[in-house]
């Protein structure tokens, strides 16, 4: 029989407010084995953890119950004190009476009633609990940076500053992401090309950095401080170590009509070409989809022309394996296309674009060289109509629920800019709500209404339509209380972001969990914004939720040092709750290894000696190291021959007859 | 009834929550009868929500509504004021405990001006 000592948090009123927390420590007085119970304001605090080692030592415990919050808040932090003060860690239960308790239920009674049965099941946990060790494995001094934009970029340069081997995976042929596209950068209007390109360089030039560009993750095995990682190269048709990026072949090629990607389709690219000319690596890359050679092998001039004889139209894709201690998700977004919001007209008019669109339209390095033109007949725009909000903060299926964050901000940039080319331009800016929570953001926005007489309509826009050359806007203006139809020259959604769509299939791949947008969730909202809650992935920019330039470049450093906290380690400790296997009654079918998804079980021939049986048998055996504890083996043995340690199927039928008693 | 329990009343008859506006006013923005309605959509949805009903039922604009439900069609929040609308107008309606027309009154109405879309939603407005 345990020894043992049950603990029950107030947390303050959280607790305490709806659970008669006195009754919960009377109640567990009475169960088998408890010979102390107590409550506390805040058990989690230094004189709470001291009532907890003061009574371990006093009463002998062998065994403790903590009725608190949820054991993902402070499991680790009772059994650091436990261990402290003699007791095996994984002696001590988490009763959750917060999250799943107080939290949800309103009458007093019920939610007592409830404390105590969950107690109760802890008790007859902990009672079948057994001490565990847990094991070290060693940890892979490389990291692994998915996405080469801004984010994966401050990401990879922190890490290779601080020592450490980063590897950058980006699917496209030129890091740089979305930023790369951008004009100036709010709120200080400095350009982002001028602040992007030099990291860009410092990164590729890092000897600690090395870029598989054009390249994606297909596979991901192992777990914290030793994953094995597959990197799938496209193939671009270039020899990387002989081309020189000199550009002459995307001169020659004669198929100059593919819609240029970078500049969102306002002009043509050949079948072989660079993204844009400060892209890194600087090297061209042949379209597959669109070159002739490739396709009916006729053309080849590309290669005629080429002095350094850098191209090779046999070139295969090819599968890099690498072992990472830590990986780095850096995915970002897209801006949608709002295709399904026919009240814009952006399928149908062609000076309707995104926001996205309008940045190139007026980025120096553009289609149109910084010139704003409109797209239907290269005209200057007089009159602009910005539309906020567009698919973000609805809850119909078409929008976002979300908001997508930098739009009041990038739409008052563009209204600002486009007023400093060309001060004659009507700009009316239709909003819900302007939102500019950040340094120097409403102070920014301000100027747009107070400097440059940017017109503002609280109101949002229900149609737009071409007539006799214009795009018309019809909205409410909600101040006036009036009905309004702007004729205007152009119109700019600044439709909402999403997630990459890459990053639903990676998050599988990580097992790292998501939201329901597609953004990956942090292990906790406030404390640990950085780390997925699986251990050793992390979290930087975009792909976690919306957010500007400044904060995803702090979120990527902070991304960084956690990475770097965790390669400064030679050992680290592993999860001692993992799968163990009852040999004698294994009967050797091979479920377990199939449903595993760290490979952590293997089968070996065995001499397998029990007082019925004397035989050499095919039986499984777990790789303590590589077993994550998921637990999925123990569910799929048809014999139970498979148990988790700390999670025993005993341990768990002694819990569910305890709520049952 | 008191304003409380109108408004509850019109929730109820029309599906639709009001307190999900968030006051963006794309449905005065797209609805095709704006200047024929004393009280403009997103009126309607804040006068609901605060329980305002009586001036509704008095108002012109509930007979002003085409019903096209453009509105519906295009709110972000699935407020969906035409439904509002539609619920003011049936309370009304039900009040005076008579249908205002069958389907035989109806040829005798329509001119070829008329559009299809008027005839059919006078026939939602004052057939129930």
């Amino acid at each position: 029989m345990q020894r043992i000592g049950v603990f029950v948090c107030w947390c303050g009123s959280n607790i305490a407010a709806t659970v008669d927390v006195k009754a919960v420590a009377e109640a567990a007085k009475g169960q088998p084995g408890v010979v102390f119970a107590t409550d506390y304001q805040y058990m989690c605090s230094e004189s709470g953890q001291t009532i907890l080692k003061d009574a371990i030592k006093e009463y002998g415990l062998t065994g403790v119950v903590i009725c608190s919050c949820s054991p993902r808040m402070h499991e680790a932090t009772f059994r650091k004190a436990a261990e402290s003060a003699g007791l095996n860690p994984y002696m001590v239960e988490i009763a959750n009476i917060r999250e799943q308790c107080s939290w949800i239920h309103k009458d007093m009674e019920v939610a007592t009633e409830k404390a105590i049965i969950l107690a109760k099941a802890a008790i007859a946990k902990v009672q079948l609990n057994k001490p565990l060790v847990a094991g070290e494995s060693e940890v892979v001094k490389r990291a692994l940076v998915i996405g080469g934009g801004i984010a994966g970029i401050q990401t990879a340069l922190d890490i290779a500053e601080a020592g450490y081997k980063v590897d950058i995976v980006e699917k496209q042929p030129t890091i740089g992401g979305k930023m790369a596209q951008l004009d100036k950068t709010f709120p200080t209007l400095d350009c982002a090309a001028c602040i992007l390109t030099p990291k860009m360089v410092d990164v590729a030039a890092h000897e600690n950095v090395t870029i598989y560009s054009y390249s994606e993750v297909v596979d991901v095995k192992g777990f914290v401080g030793n994953f094995t990682v597959q990197i799938k190269k496209k193939p671009r048709y270039i020899n990387e170590n002989l081309c020189t990026g000199c550009g002459a072949c995307t001169e020659k090629c004669p198929m100059k009509k593919q819609p240029n990607e970078f500049n969102m389709g306002f002009d043509k690219r050949g079948a072989i070409y660079i993204p844009f000319a400060q892209a890194v690596p600087k090297l061209p890359v042949i379209d597959a989809d669109a070159c002739l050679m490739l396709k009916n092998g006729k053309c080849g001039l590309c290669s005629k022309i080429c002095e350094a004889h850098a191209i090779d139209y046999t070139q295969k894709e090819e599968i890099i394996e690498e072992r990472y201690g830590a990986i780095v998700v850096a995915t970002g977004f897209n801006q949608i296309k709002p295709t399904q919001f026919e009240e814009y007209a952006y399928n149908t008019c062609p000076d309707v674009v995104t926001s996205l669109e309008y940045e190139r339209l007026m980025n120096a390095a553009g289609p149109t060289k910084g010139h704003l033109q409109r797209p239907s007949d290269g005209q200057r725009p007089k009159t602009i109509v910005f539309i906020q909000c567009v698919g973000s903060r609805g809850d119909s299926c078409r929008e976002k629920s979300y908001c997508s964050k930098i739009c009041c901000m990038y739409t008052a940039k563009h209204a600002m800019l486009t007023k400093d080319h060309y001060p004659d331009t009507d700009i009316h800016v239709f909003y819900i709500d302007i939102r500019t929570p950040g340094k120097n953001f409403d102070e920014f926005y301000r100027r747009a209404v107070e400097q440059y007489g940017v017109d503002y309509i609280k109101g949002m826009v229900g149609k737009v339509y071409e007539e006799n050359g214009k795009v018309m806007v019809q909205g409410s203006d909600l101040i006036d209380n009036k009905q309004i139809t702007i004729a205007a020259d152009m119109v700019v959604l600044a439709s909402a972001v999403e997630p990459d769509p890459s990053a639903r299939s990676l998050g599988t791949m990580l097992t790292a969990s998501m939201d329901t947008n597609d953004f990956f969730t942090e292990a906790h909202a406030k404390l640990r914004p950085v780390e997925s809650p699986t251990a050793g992935v992390f979290l930087s920019g975009m792909c976690q939720g919306p957010k500007d330039i400044p904060e995803t470049v702090s979120q990527a450093g902070a991304a960084a040092v956690k990475v770097i906290g965790l390669l400064a380690k030679d050992k680290l400790k592993n999860n001692p709750c993992v799968a163990a296997c009852n040999q004698s009654v294994c009967n050797g079918c091979s479920q377990c290894a199939n449903v595993c998804p760290y490979g952590a079980i293997t089968y070996v021939e065995k001499e397998i000696r029990t007082p019925e049986v004397r035989e050499v048998r095919r039986v499984a055996e777990v790789n303590e190291a590589v077993c994550q504890g998921c637990g999925a083996c123990t569910v799929t043995c048809p014999s139970s021959a498979m148990d988790l340690k700390g999670f025993t199927n005993r341990q768990i039928m002694a819990e569910v007859d305890a709520i049952c008693r | 009834m008191n304003n409380e329990q109108l408004r509850d009343e019109i929730i109820r008859i029309s599906g639709t929550n009001p307190s999900k506006c968030m006051k963006c006013g794309k449905c005065s923005g797209t609805c095709p009868a704006y200047e024929e309605m004393e009280y403009h959509p997103h009126q309607f949805v804040s006068m609901v929500q605060k329980g305002d009903i009586e001036p509704l039922l008095e108002s012109k604009s509930i007979f002003k509504c085409l019903t096209c439900f453009a509105c519906v069609e295009r709110c972000p929040r699935s407020v969906e004021p035409g439904k509002l609308v539609e619920a003011v107008r049936l309370m009304l309606i039900r009040q005076k405990g008579a249908n205002h027309f069958d389907a035989e009154d109806l040829p005798c109405l329509v001119d070829d001006d008329l559009p299809q879309q008027a005839v059919v939603s006078a026939f939602r407005k004052y057939s129930k």
